[in-house]
């Protein structure tokens, strides 16, 4: 390789021993630049967006939701248009499927075929989330793997899994807890959790 | 997205149709999983036309884009000791060339 000579700071940490995989990446990306394909400044706007993706930008949907019936029948019916009134930057945003947890039926979702999972939403998925114990488990038995994240159901209620095998993603919107009727959209969205939205957890009970 | 193809056929299901996931192997690569192949559903939902997964695999245009469908299958007619609820579902989206009516035939 050349000499690090861009101008731009380096995205490997050269403190610890980088894998096989980061090598290949740096490799093709410092190719990719010095031909002229991309720019660095691109790479690092992409690296930017990514982590501007996280889950608070999930649960402030979410809170938004449980506050705004109106808004939740919107997202429920069109995610990418309702997610436009919130400012949301929807151009990027992949085909997103919102559904609701109700005391008749509980969402939770999966990709067996690999790891799909909405991103643009929620960011990088959980490493559980790809594993081969979780993808194969869940659609089989999701009530055990629910009692394994501490998720007890009745047996009244219907567990629904929705497995992301094509071009939509699932957002589940959780049940808003009791005892929430006073509090801010920015309250709630504090009891909104990553594994909430994914439907193998709980929202946080208010405090 | 229809507009990639002027033909725009109609959708060949709708909500609320029996339907079956055929029971084939895939050439390469293909978004049906096994466990669902050969097993009865219910189409819940036409969610659009899109570019067909097992074109894109091989940096095809992905044309004619196929309608995919959320069909709902019952847990218990997937795995036959299935542990929960006789009414817990699962959900998938599956496209319309993996999908045949549900026939007396194709019915269990």
């Amino acid at each position: 390789m050349t000499a690090h000579d861009h101008d731009h700071a380096p995205i490997v940490d050269p403190d610890r021993p980088v894998s096989e995989y980061e090598v290949l990446e740096q490799a093709v990306r410092e190719l990719l630049i010095e031909k002229g394909v991309i720019t660095a400044q691109e790479v690092h706007a992409q690296i930017d967006a990514t982590d501007s993706r996280n889950p608070a930008l999930g649960a402030k949907i979410v809170a938004r939701a449980w506050a705004d019936p109106e808004f939740k029948a919107h997202l429920l019916a069109d995610a990418r248009s309702a997610l436009g009134t919130m400012d949301i930057d929807t151009g990027n945003l992949a085909e997103l499927t919102v559904v609701e947890n109700t005391p008749d039926v509980h969402h939770v979702v999966v990709c067996t075929l690999c790891s799909c999972y909405p991103r643009m939403i929620l960011g990088i998925p959980p490493a559980w989330y790809k594993s081969t114990a979780y993808r194969s488990r869940v659609v089989a038995e999701p009530r055990a793997v629910l009692h394994e994240f501490g998720v007890e159901l009745s047996d009244k209620a219907e567990v629904r899994v929705l497995d992301s095998t094509a071009d939509m993603r699932f957002l589940v919107i959780p049940q808003r807890p009791h005892g929430t009727e006073h509090a801010t959209e920015t309250q709630l969205s504090e009891l909104v959790t990553r594994d909430c939205m994914i439907g193998t957890g709980l929202p946080r009970q208010p405090s | 997205m229809s507009s990639l193809n002027p033909e725009s056929p109609a959708p060949v299901f709708a909500a609320g149709q029996s339907v079956t996931v055929a029971s084939r192997a895939s050439l390469g690569h293909c978004r049906t999983p096994f466990y669902l192949r050969g097993r009865p559903g219910l189409v819940v939902e036409v969610t659009g036309r899109f570019r067909d997964p097992e074109l894109l695999a091989y940096h095809k245009p992905g044309l004619p884009q196929r309608y995919l469908y959320r069909v709902r299958f019952r847990q218990t007619d997937l795995w036959p000791d299935y542990g929960g609820s006789a009414a817990d579902n699962l959900d998938a989206d599956i496209f319309e060339h993996w999908l045949q009516p549900t026939t007396e035939e194709t019915a269990r």
